[in-house]
């Protein structure tokens, strides 16, 4: 959690490695994408958070170059899909899908080098195999490798062309936590080696650990924009406090005790955003037995991008 | 541009090694492909195995003097065999393929001259000789002079049994199966686990990616002809009579074209399941109507321009001309023609239609 209001903050006098400007991708009956701008700068790792069916994968798709967008301008690495360098261009990225299941049967090593003779250029499948710690596991079968393992896999196999820019679709969905940071780990020293990562996640974690910026997504369109820390800064509060309590409370009423800021009510319970708790929790107990509410649970934590989403939409992340 | 270091494995053999290496580590597949085909030839060349002559079956109506006396005299008759059965036994006989003649001598009258009646399904042709026979029998025993000095030379040529015939059919259903099979089912599964989509992510060439269903196929066809026709040739004696070039020329073709069929099945369909029945559906009638186990000439001579356009009788035809008949690749023209015509309009339509996501 630590670097990420450290000192890198990306400018456009960088470069920019991808761009779209008013996005639009519509399938039958939905808008996945609804009029979408952002730009990923060169050496970045740009995060798209937000709940299942935000558009992220949509948006990461046209962007590389597998989804044809209905409405506006994409470019990435400088060139335009469809005008005539589809093919230079794909030799430059490094993909890794959502749920793509690779060949049970082939050897991670096989796997990979099958992936390395489709570019130009490719690292040792060796040293990629290293990069993702599957030495031991080089001659298993990819059907016999553990959940973490594969996506560690389908990551070399993104890797393996030596990319400028990598694209990962929920690289840690489902993993548990200990083959979640082996993934971390690999993102970040592509990083160190001056890449640039676009990544969607629907895990806040994730995305103020990894992310440079993010942008905040929900029905097709991005909420806000910023870097981690920027944005839970831009609450404007320390610390969140979250209850239940039996009876009716009034939104106004509690977002004007002394040391809030804001209320919000999600589903069954209330998320007090807190710049001073030493002030807003007697305030609130006191509040709650005027009003002869009583108290369920009661829970405080320091504010994360999560509060973020919640504090935009009145949804959780996780079950947005 | 970046240069391409010349140790570096071509896309399109490291493709072709990947869905042979899959092929390989997929026991089902290897059974279906390899072992099926021997098994069936096994239990068919079994059931159709040259036996001595068949004897015809002759059943004489119980019940009248005259019945004993037609027996005794076909006694001796040859390539006959006779039993003695009442009435409704000898109908059961007849009706379910274990009497190929009934002989009813009706009610005998002393010194009338002998009467019978024979019974058999004309539209049988052992039913046809076995009446043939035992009249032949009769009018013998009662004292039939021959006026012709006829001479027997039995003969039996190589290439006319029914496994001679059968062998080439399966060479050719063989490489309808695996040729369809195997590459329709890796294709729409690489579309469900959506690496198809993956691949399409990378500069593969996509022509490559087709390309090397094809070549992985040829690889696997010199085995599955090989296969088949060595089971044939060691444990029936089925020889191949034309030279081995034309048969693997025969079978390049054959295989390639039902690679283009399978590629263009499996061109659109999401699920296994559904490609299942695409391919069914196309490969049924084939099975049925293009010669693999009986002659087409069984069906009207109305559907057979027909029959003889698919690509399947083409290959059965092709293999047999080789197989059989020893005939050199010129005279095969005409169904290499209808094969390669097969192959092309399907790759190119599969190519056109192919699914990618």
């Amino acid at each position: 959690m630590s670097d990420t209001d450290g000192g890198y903050v990306p400018t456009l006098s960088q470069g920019v490695a991808a761009r779209c400007v008013g996005l639009v991708k519509r399938y039958e009956d939905v808008t996945a994408v609804a009029g979408l701008d952002l730009e990923v700068a060169q050496g970045e790792c740009f995060g798209l958070l937000g709940p299942n069916g935000a558009g992220k994968t949509t948006t990461v798709e046209v962007l590389e170059g597998l989804t044809r967008p209905d409405e506006g301008v994409v470019e990435v690495l400088g060139c335009r899909w469809g005008s005539g360098h589809d093919h230079e261009l794909r030799e430059r990225l490094g993909v890794q899908l959502q749920e793509t299941q690779l060949g049970e049967k082939l050897t991670v090593e096989e796997t990979l080098r099958l992936f390395a003779s489709f570019f130009a250029r490719s690292r040792p499948v060796g040293e990629v195999i290293a990069t993702v710690e599957l030495e031991e596991k080089r001659h298993a079968r990819v059907g016999k490798l553990s959940g973490g393992q594969k996506q560690r896999l389908a990551l070399a196999c993104a890797l393996v062309s030596d990319p400028d820019m990598l694209f990962l679709d929920e690289p840690t969905t489902g993993l548990d936590p200990q083959a979640r940071l082996r993934v971390w780990d690999v993102v970040e020293r592509f990083r160190a080696r001056g890449g640039t990562v676009l990544l969607t996640t629907h895990a806040m974690e994730e995305a103020s650990r990894l992310c440079d910026r993010v942008a905040i997504m929900d029905r097709g369109r991005v909420l806000t924009l910023g870097r981690p820390a920027a944005l839970v800064a831009a609450l404007g509060a320390d610390q969140i406090v979250e209850f239940r309590a039996r009876g009716e409370v009034a939104a106004e009423r509690l977002a004007a005790l002394p040391g809030v800021r804001g209320a919000v009510r999600t589903d069954d319970a209330w998320q007090l955003s807190v710049r001073q708790i030493d002030e807003a929790l007697p305030a609130l107990l006191g509040e709650l037995e005027r009003s002869g509410v009583a108290l369920e649970t009661l829970a405080t934590h320091q504010a994360t991008l999560e509060d973020v989403f919640v504090g935009l939409t009145g949804r959780a992340l996780r079950d947005a | 541009m970046r240069e391409r270091p010349a140790s570096r494995p071509h896309p399109l053999v490291e493709l072709t090694r990947a869905r042979l290496l899959e092929f390989v580590r997929e026991p089902e597949a290897v059974f279906w492909v390899f072992v099926f085909p021997v098994l069936l030839a096994l239990a068919l060349g079994i059931a159709f195995r040259t036996k001595p002559p068949e004897r015809l079956r002759a059943v004489v109506v119980r019940g009248t003097p005259a019945a004993a006396r037609v027996a005794a005299l076909l006694a001796g008759a040859p390539d006959l065999d006779v039993a003695v059965l009442d009435a409704a036994a000898s109908a059961r006989a007849l009706r379910t393929g274990r009497a190929d003649v009934v002989v009813d001598a009706g009610p005998d009258r002393q010194d009338a001259p002998l009467a019978v009646t024979y019974r058999y399904d004309r539209t049988r042709a052992e039913g046809r000789a076995a009446r043939l026979a035992v009249d032949d029998a009769l009018e013998r025993a009662l004292g039939r002079r021959d006026r012709l000095a006829a001479r027997e030379e039995p003969v039996t040529a190589p290439g006319t049994r029914y496994i001679d015939f059968l062998i080439p059919g399966l060479v050719g259903l063989n490489l309808m199966g695996s040729g369809m099979w195997g590459l329709g089912f890796a294709v729409v599964q690489a579309r469900t686990r959506k690496l198809l989509k993956r691949f399409a992510a990378t500069p593969m060439r996509r022509s490559h990616y087709l390309l090397s269903f094809i070549l992985s196929r040829l690889v696997g066809l010199v085995l599955e002809v090989a296969v088949v026709v060595g089971f044939g040739w060691l444990l029936f004696g089925v020889a191949v009579r034309g030279s081995i070039l034309a048969l693997a020329a025969v079978a390049f073709l054959g295989s390639l074209t039902f690679a283009g069929i399978g590629l263009l099945v499996a061109a659109r369909p999401r699920t296994v399941e559904g490609v299942s029945g695409w391919m069914n559906l196309v490969q049924l009638p084939m099975w049925l109507a293009s010669g693999s186990f009986f002659s087409y000439e069984r069906f009207p001579a109305a559907a057979r321009p027909l029959i003889r356009a698919l690509p399947l009788t083409a290959l059965n035809d092709a293999l047999r001309a080789v197989i059989n008949d020893g005939a050199p690749l010129a005279a095969t023209a005409h169904e290499l023609l209808v094969m390669a015509a097969w192959a092309a309009v399907s790759f190119a339509l599969a190519l056109k239609l192919f699914r990618w996501q």
